[in-house]
């Protein structure tokens, strides 16, 4: 829509040419410019930009729709993919929504990516047994994938498809690996840049272009996300909220905190954002950010044939304890992670 | 040259316009007497707001991710269509999405919920105060008007174009722009000309506002600001937008409950009050000390 051309959109030449002389090509050029500046550029005046600027705009903004026409679009499109996981379907009213971002973050080790294997089969089973009956695209920034792992968690949990003749070829045959050389090169560049303005720009672009991409081919996108322990200065407080709270703020701070890498930014642009942790002693999948779902957190295990929740009623959680993420009595780092002793990674 | 007379010109006839534009104090008082606000859903939080989110004003939400911002906007665009004979406003909403968080399922179970409540509070009533069908879920949901935005253009370009649409649909009562920061913070290398551009887009919502006696309610992120030698939470976009709106809440966590506060604002005094999401949208928070499943 910004890029759409200014000469194709019906003003009159006289000023369609002044524009093309300036060099406002697109409807982006033209509404980047404050009013002011654009009629300083154009030398015209106010009453012509203002009609022209009218034009572009009504060409260049999006369609209106009403909430009832999304609505119906959505009752055509299915509009979920069924984890399987039967409290965690519940409380996401139905699974891992279509055509919006739903992020897993946790520390290394905990389960996320057996969760994404799991997804993977899932959206590739045929409908008859319950699937999107779908191919799915597997981006492993990290070389976690292990396809014997895959057809493992396979022959578990859905023995009578993946023991038919051809099937697991056919079901391993849907999901395409890319082991993309940029996306290794983003995560890098992460690492090594320590100023908060380089670092909020390199997940510019894959941010945008997931959240345009899930919501036009109304598809579930499904992302991980690492985690890093927490900055002395990293205060959660409004001017405010005052003093009162600096004493518990500092006997937080003497705990083991971890937070979601990639910061608030990103935080904000995921639509859902499911927490992988562990302590107790158990590993929990606790819902932190939903439209749909209170914050509910599930006791998990993995097992051969994936991951499987203990309670399907789980816990209810509240107040700050929403977006924490706690990593205790798990015997993994946070960066660089035991493997799993069953798995050869 | 000629630009600098032409706007010379339009200034004259411009200083014109803007006497016939202007009211007694005391013609705005009682205009401001009768102006309903659109209720929020939690009766605490109404009260601090003055009775709830006021029209011809705008109002910028911000808070952490997860806090409820979407919730409350998707709130408000319901409640506005409370009808007029319910105590409402009656009236239409447009929803521009700059982000992708309007959940369409959500909206839907949030208008269930407001309509079960209204028929449990006008439960006295043997009959329905409106005709059956206005009190339908897919009623409420034909009348939000959805706009996708996927890029700072494209936001600029709405909300230049609401200028005609507001005058081909003069019953829309709110405009929710869910949020305001996304595409700014991002894309614009030229933070002096984008101050200007936003600062252009906020008088036109505020015109609009008052032209078409609307709430405008615009929901930002939150960013981290040093100073005095910490890091603070303060809303995105910078000091210069903080002058754009005319008021500012704030929602955040105090303890386990979820807060609003009032930052700034020309008549209201700061205050603070809790509120809870539930299944059924924004509501006040129990009393009681057992926690009510919210599903």
């Amino acid at each position: 829509m910004s890029n759409k051309l200014i000469s194709q959109m019906g003003l009159p030449s006289s000023l369609a040419n002044v524009f093309s002389a300036r060099n406002i090509l697109t409807a982006k050029d033209a509404l980047s410019l404050p009013e002011f500046d654009l009629m300083a550029l154009l030398d015209v005046d106010r009453d012509q930009v203002r009609t022209a600027v009218a034009r572009i705009s009504e060409i260049a903004c999006p369609p209106c729709r009403t909430a009832l026409s999304l609505m119906e679009d959505r009752a055509l499109t299915g509009g979920y993919l069924p984890t399987r996981l039967l409290g965690l379907d519940r409380a996401l009213r139905g699974g891992i929504p279509f055509g919006a971002l739903t992020e897993l973050v946790g520390p290394s080790g905990i389960g996320k990516t057996q969760f994404c294997l799991k997804l993977a089969l899932l959206a590739a089973l045929p409908s008859s047994y319950g699937g999107l009956n779908g191919r799915v695209i597997y981006m492993d920034t990290e070389s976690k994938f292990h396809s014997t792992r895959l057809i493992e968690i396979g022959r578990s949990s859905f023995p009578h498809i993946f023991n038919s003749e051809g099937m697991a070829q056919e079901m391993a045959g849907r999901i395409i690996v890319l082991r993309p050389a940029s996306l290794d090169e983003l995560t890098e560049r992460e690492n090594e840049r320590s100023t908060t303005g380089q670092k909020q720009h390199s997940c510019h672009l894959p941010l945008s272009f997931l959240k345009s991409l899930a919501e036009f081919s109304q598809i579930p996108i499904v992302v991980t996300n690492q985690v890093r322990s927490q900055n002395n200065y990293e205060v959660v407080h409004y001017p405010f909220q005052g003093n009162t709270d600096r004493t518990s703020c500092m006997l937080e701070k003497l705990e083991s905190h971890l937070i979601a890498s990639l910061g608030i930014q990103w935080a904000h642009a995921v639509t859902i954002r499911l927490i992988f942790e562990a302590h107790s002693g158990q590993r929990f999948i606790k819902i932190s950010k939903s439209p749909t779902s209170p914050a509910i957190a599930f006791p998990f295990l993995v097992k051969s044939s994936g991951i499987a929740l203990l309670s399907d009623e789980g816990l209810e959680v509240t107040g700050s304890e929403m977006s924490t993420i706690r990593c205790e009595g798990l015997n993994v780092l946070v960066e660089g992670a035991e493997p799993f002793p069953h798995l050869g990674c | 040259m000629s630009a600098s007379i032409a706007m010379a010109e339009s200034s004259r006839s411009g200083g014109h316009a803007l006497l016939d534009g202007a009211q007694t104090a005391w013609d705005m008082l009682s205009e401001e007497q009768m102006q309903k606000p659109i209720t929020t859903g939690c009766e605490e939080l109404d009260t601090i707001l003055g009775g709830g989110i006021q029209c011809k004003a705008v109002t910028e939400i911000g808070g952490i991710p997860g806090i409820g911002k979407t919730q409350l906007g998707i709130q408000l665009a319901v409640n506005v269509q409370i009808p007029v004979q319910y105590g409402g406003l009656g009236g239409k909403a447009v929803y521009i999405d700059t982000e992708g968080s309007f959940m369409v399922e959500r909206a839907h179970q949030i208008i269930e919920g407001c309509i079960a409540d209204l028929f449990e509070n006008f439960e006295h009533r043997k009959q329905s105060l409106v005709c059956p069908d206005i009190l339908q879920p897919n009623s409420f949901l034909a009348n939000i008007f959805y706009f996708r935005i996927c890029s700072y253009t494209e936001q600029i370009a709405a909300v230049n174009y609401l200028e005609k649409f507001l005058e081909e649909h003069q019953d829309v009562n709110i405009i929710v722009v869910d949020s305001i920061t996304f595409h700014f913070r991002r894309d614009f290398d030229d933070l002096a000309m984008r101050t200007r551009v936003l600062g252009g887009m906020s008088s036109k919502l505020m015109r609009f506002a008052k032209k078409h006696n609307l709430a405008v309610v615009l929901l930002n992120q939150v960013t981290t600001k040093f100073v005095d030698g910490s890091f603070q939470l303060t809303l995105a976009l910078g000091d210069s937008w903080s002058h754009a709106c005319t008021n500012r809440i704030i929602l955040y966590w105090n303890g386990n409950e979820r807060h609003a506060y009032i930052d700034k604002s020309p008549s209201l005094r700061s205050a603070s009050a809790p509120f809870q999401v539930t299944s059924k949208g924004i509501r006040n928070v129990t009393s009681n000390c057992k926690r009510v499943r919210m599903m």
